[in-house]
């Protein structure tokens, strides 16, 4: 699936509740900011987002899983699930994201929809429409689950050729109409990068046959194998422009059939994401391995133990754990964050980007043009300025565009496992 | 979604239901009745989650406002409600039964 687009909601005002890595369904921002800390306890949790399996049949190059996830350990067993929900779901939780990887990989989705439903969960299910078939759509429906995001992946190696690919547009259409048939709101997410931004119109074009009610264009953030493959996929400004300018003009067009959300790469911007609204305000993830994370990201950060549901409860985790309190709150701050009146807003930007872009992640978010790494943002734009012509997959780039897929995955995993035991030493 | 020239407007007798896609719930964590719909929620205030739990398909807006008014005597709660109404109308909450 789409991982750079696919996640819950982000509101497209920043500063909203749902800020993360991943776009954008609205939400009532105002209406759910949490109240005040007044008291050091933090808020329960609203949203969980249960990555079930890391497994994929497609291999898009902008997906924010892992680079190694190769290499860890064996998933959760439904059961492990169920106890993972409902410990989330008794904290407070009342979004659930099931994502992936691709997470009708898993033959026991219908389960763990239906249990989650009983719970109480709003649930939505973040797929590719690969594996989803009428007979598993009518138990979906049978178990309660609530909506469905469909994304459009282009995982093909003739990645100029996507949008007129027969095939994908085939399967796409097919799921829409059993997404329809069932009575689920059509709501589509097209992850947008350097190679498909100037076929905007047709991505367009497309929706409008789909009978598309929520549209997410949603640019690339900058994670994972999105990061490794950031040269590619970044558009330029121009690009920008040119698939704003579109997209305005169709909306106007369109009118309320169509609520369309387009969300700009925030490398663009000048202050950073609200990320997840803030380490361990609202967020979970549950990774398939049964890891539990205030964002999809932070697996990678260096110096922090995550807890595993296997091991621990969600409420020691959410409320308790080391991991879960690192950077709650403003204590961890350095300058300029500590200082400025932004940081309630946008609590530093995201801690991931700031690690991998800066080394720390207790930094400033180099996407905010007060931070000191600023200029790190920068060069990446100005590198994608630079290839005056739409990049395409002819141009002879430094280093290959890598695909997201097993092998890759194995041979970056060595390379991760190499720095560990250095900076281990 | 829905725009205001083209909605059917609020009366007296119409029935009201909420929308599909949206589920009303209450939250014990949150001591609060919420709003679902696809990734999002909406915590509503004590007053909005007493007038949106008693849309239930069936009862007309004047029943409600009496129901409302039996439940909380000593104030005239009409135009409190009204008013909600068309807001919740607006962000597309709730609608009128068998509206397309």
């Amino acid at each position: 699936m789409d991982k750079a687009g696919s996640v819950p909601s982000t509101p497209l005002e920043r500063g909203g509740p749902f800020d993360y890595p991943g776009s954008s369904i609205p939400s009532q921002s105002q209406m759910l900011a949490p109240e005040a800390p007044a008291t050091p306890r933090p808020n329960n949790p609203l949203w969980l987002l249960a990555e079930v399996t890391y497994k994929c049949p497609l291999h898009c190059v902008f997906c924010f899983n892992p680079i190694d996830y190769t290499r860890y350990g064996t998933e959760l067993t439904t059961d492990e699930w169920l106890k993972a929900l409902r410990e989330g779901r008794e904290l407070g939780a009342t979004q659930l994201g099931f994502s992936g990887g691709e997470p009708l990989v898993r033959d026991d989705m219908e389960i763990l929809v239906a249990e989650s439903r009983k719970m109480g969960y709003y649930t939505n299910l973040i797929t590719s429409g690969i594996g989803l078939n009428e007979k598993r759509i009518a138990a979906f429906k049978d178990g309660g689950l609530d909506h469905i995001q469909l994304s459009f992946q282009d995982s093909t190696r003739e990645m100029n050729d996507f949008i007129s690919s027969t095939r994908t547009f085939e399967l796409k259409s097919k799921v829409a109409k059993l997404i329809k048939q069932y009575e689920y709101p059509m709501v589509l997410n097209v992850v947008l990068h350097r190679l498909n931004i100037d076929h905007i119109q047709e991505i367009l074009d497309m929706a409008e046959k789909m009978e598309v009610e929520y549209l997410e264009l949603a640019n690339t953030q900058y994670y994972g194998w999105a990061l490794l493959n950031r040269d590619h996929l970044m558009p330029s400004r121009e690009q920008l422009q040119r698939a704003e300018e579109i997209t305005n003009a169709f909306r106007a067009r369109i009118g309320d059939k169509m609520k369309i959300y387009f969300v700009v790469p925030d490398y663009y911007e000048n202050r950073p994401k609200a990320c997840m609204n803030g380490w361990g305000a609202v967020f979970i993830t549950v990774t398939a391995d049964g890891l539990v994370l205030p964002c999809h990201e932070a697996r990678q950060l260096p110096g922090i133990t995550f807890p595993n549901i296997r091991d621990a409860s969600m409420k020691w985790i959410w409320y308790d754990s080391p991991a879960f309190n690192k950077y709650r709150g403003d204590d961890w701050m350095k300058q300029p964050c500590r200082s400025c009146p932004n940081k309630a807003r946008d609590f530093g930007g995201c801690r991931c980007q700031a690690f991998m872009l800066t080394g720390d992640a207790a930094n400033t978010d180099p996407v905010c043009d007060l931070s000191p790494h600023h200029h790190v943002v920068l060069e990446a734009v100005d590198k994608a300025q630079q290839q005056s012509q739409p990049a395409t997959t002819t141009a002879k780039p430094i280093i290959p565009i890598m695909y997201r897929d097993d092998k890759n995955s194995r041979k970056l995993s060595e390379g991760v496992a190499v720095a560990e035991s250095e900076s281990a030493v | 979604m829905s725009n205001p020239n083209e909605r059917p407007a609020l009366g007296a007798e119409t029935v009201l239901e909420i929308t599909r896609h949206f589920r009303l719930q209450w939250e014990p964590a949150q001591q609060a009745h919420v709003l679902l719909y696809p990734e999002g929620m909406v915590k509503l205030s004590g007053s909005a989650g007493e007038i949106l739990k008693r849309i239930d398909g069936a009862s007309s807006i004047d029943a409600i406002v009496k129901n409302l008014e039996q439940a909380f005597p000593g104030a005239d709660l009409r135009p409190d409600v009204l008013s909600f109404l068309e807001t919740a109308y607006g962000q597309g909450w709730i609608r009128p039964k068998h509206a397309a």
